[in-house]
């Protein structure tokens, strides 16, 4: 019994330094990709590239989702509203919840699954292919060629992917709640022009997506170069991108909330 | 030509975490000739390779190319030797990303100011060379196996280095390509005056290519010497290896527990 009760706390142990390791390296990576950034930004062309791949075949999913968003916003929305006889403000409440919460996070959470897990995947089978370390023994870093030019395309799509987001959401609510329910649509707009200030709500929405597009695009470059070269290894950081990043983007929109949102 | 060898490793020891690879190896690569590693699989040939490109670093000893300790050289000092390298890996390691044309192109962007249509004529010739300027075009993936390794070849002498290593050349090619691959080892090596290090398993293909062979097994060299020495030596583990026999010094089976025991032949005995 004791000695069961021994080995499972020093499987518990082994796991946690583990994990303090792997965040240590993932802090030394992230300190990296800053440090070689400056040679990959000289080359634009590499991160444009990269932001068509991350950024714009992304748009299709964010685009319909946040369409959908928006509709159904307008939907639960003004069925709440018209119990307190103030359905006008469906506009206001369409607009806030997508600028300040949910475009920023719904997006973010649709870009970690489709462009994060891409981007794992695809560093994690240049390292099983042998590709990195090729590059490696033509004296070109890897980090400078390959991972800086993602982690910035990531950053730099994220606020535009969730105002994309956030706009379509705002015309799907407008469909809803103006052209299918009959809200009208003078104080839809109007009462959202008048509530919505840029920036509490707006410029506080793109901080939230920039900090999102940091946190996923350097969870999904560091689990690709980190991942074990075989098959398993490259499923297994795909996987732990999405499901790190979705909740490390959870944990952060609390923190980032409580910090910006003081009830004011 | 100097009399100093290119690559000289001097009592070199190497070990993964506490496994070790490479126990106080000496090779010496001398300048225009093509040598061959061979020996078993996880015999530390790969390893080998790895310690001159300076991507693993040597635990004891030394290694040296063209004069320099590779231990000692800091990061700009191992990236400029390795601009004076080409390496060919095992399965080609081609940019999937990247056309043929781009992946041959790939070193002379990234470590020259030349415009295009230099860097144009510099790729086409190097596609000649390996007979596939007709595939500049393609993917990586419409490449066959062995037109994968010709092309990675290309690419691998696109900036005319000094020393080409090889990572398993002939790994999975068909006999024709076998063969292609090789003369294009020796052609190329000698065309371009550079020294070569192949790392191979295939026996007759190498022995008619190479000027000298080192045999490791074991993290040692057990053995050495030109094609002639190796084809009438009286070796055990060199005869074993070049007329690939199933057992001698590298035995069949792994190391187990007794056979009777795994098949509880003794119990049914009791």
């Amino acid at each position: 019994m004791r000695e069961r009760i021994v080995g499972l706390l020093r499987r518990l142990g082994a796991s946690v330094v583990d994990r303090v390791w792997r965040l240590g390296f993932a802090a030394r990576f992230f300190g990296l990709i800053l440090l070689y950034s400056g040679p990959s930004l000289r080359r634009f062309f590499l991160t444009v590239r990269e932001i068509y791949f991350t950024g714009v075949l992304s748009l299709v999913i964010i685009l319909v989702s946040g369409i959908f968003v928006g509709m159904v916003l307008g939907l639960q929305g003004y069925d709440t509203l018209q119990r307190y006889g103030s359905s006008e403000a469906l506009g206001v409440l369409v607009a806030l919840s997508l600028v300040r919460e949910l475009g920023p996070v719904v997006a973010a959470l649709l870009f970690a699954s489709r462009a994060g897990s891409a981007i794992t995947a695809e560093i994690g089978l240049m390292k099983a292919t042998e590709q990195l370390s090729a590059m490696e023994m033509m004296a070109v870093n890897p980090i400078a060629r390959v991972v800086a030019p993602r982690f910035w395309a990531g950053v730099i799509s994220m606020p535009i992917l969730a105002a994309l987001f956030s706009a379509m959401g705002v015309f799907g609510g407008y469909l809803v709640g103006v052209k299918l329910i009959g809200v009208d649509p003078g104080a839809f707009w109007s009462q959202m022009q008048a509530s919505v200030d840029v920036t509490e709500d707006i410029l506080n929405g793109v901080i939230k997506s920039v900090v999102f597009g940091i946190i996923i695009s350097w969870i999904a470059v560091f689990e690709g170069y980190d991942a074990e070269p075989t098959a398993e290894g490259v499923s297994g950081a795909t996987t732990r991108t999405v499901v790190t990043s979705s909740l490390a983007v959870l944990a952060s929109d609390f923190i980032l909330t409580a910090l910006m949102f003081r009830g004011g | 030509m100097s009399a100093e060898p290119l690559v000289q490793l001097t009592d070199v020891s190497f070990a993964y975490d506490r496994r070790p690879i490479l126990a106080g190896v000496n090779m010496v690569i001398p300048r225009g000739k093509v040598v061959a590693i061979m020996g078993v699989s996880g015999g530390g040939k790969t390893t080998t390779l790895r310690l001159i490109g300076g991507q693993i670093k040597a635990s004891a000893g030394e290694v040296r190319v063209a004069g320099k300790n590779i231990a000692s050289l800091d990061r700009d000092g191992l990236y400029d030797m390795r601009r004076r390298m080409g390496m060919l890996f095992q399965f080609g390691a081609l940019f999937t990303d990247l056309s043929v044309f781009e992946n041959v192109a790939f070193q002379i962007r990234e470590h020259t100011d030349l415009d295009q249509e230099t860097i144009t004529d510099l790729v086409m010739m190097k596609l000649n060379a390996v007979g596939l300027r007709g595939v500049a075009d393609l993917m990586p993936s419409e490449l066959s196996g062995g037109m994968a390794r010709r092309v990675a070849l290309a690419r691998a002498v696109a900036l005319d280095p000094m020393l080409i290593m090889y990572d398993e050349p002939f790994a999975g090619l068909d006999p024709i390509s076998l063969s292609v691959i090789g003369d294009l080892i020796r052609n190329l090596n000698d065309a371009l005056g550079a020294s070569s290090i192949i790392v191979t398993h295939d026996v007759q293909e190498s022995l008619k290519i190479v000027d000298y062979v080192y045999f490791v097994s074991g993290g040692r060299v057990v053995a050495e010497g030109t094609p002639a020495d190796i084809r009438k030596s009286d070796n055990e583990f060199v005869h074993q290896f070049v007329w690939g026999e199933a057992d001698g010094p590298v035995p069949f089976h792994y190391p187990a527990t007794a056979y009777t025991e795994d098949i509880g032949a003794e119990a049914c005995h009791a």
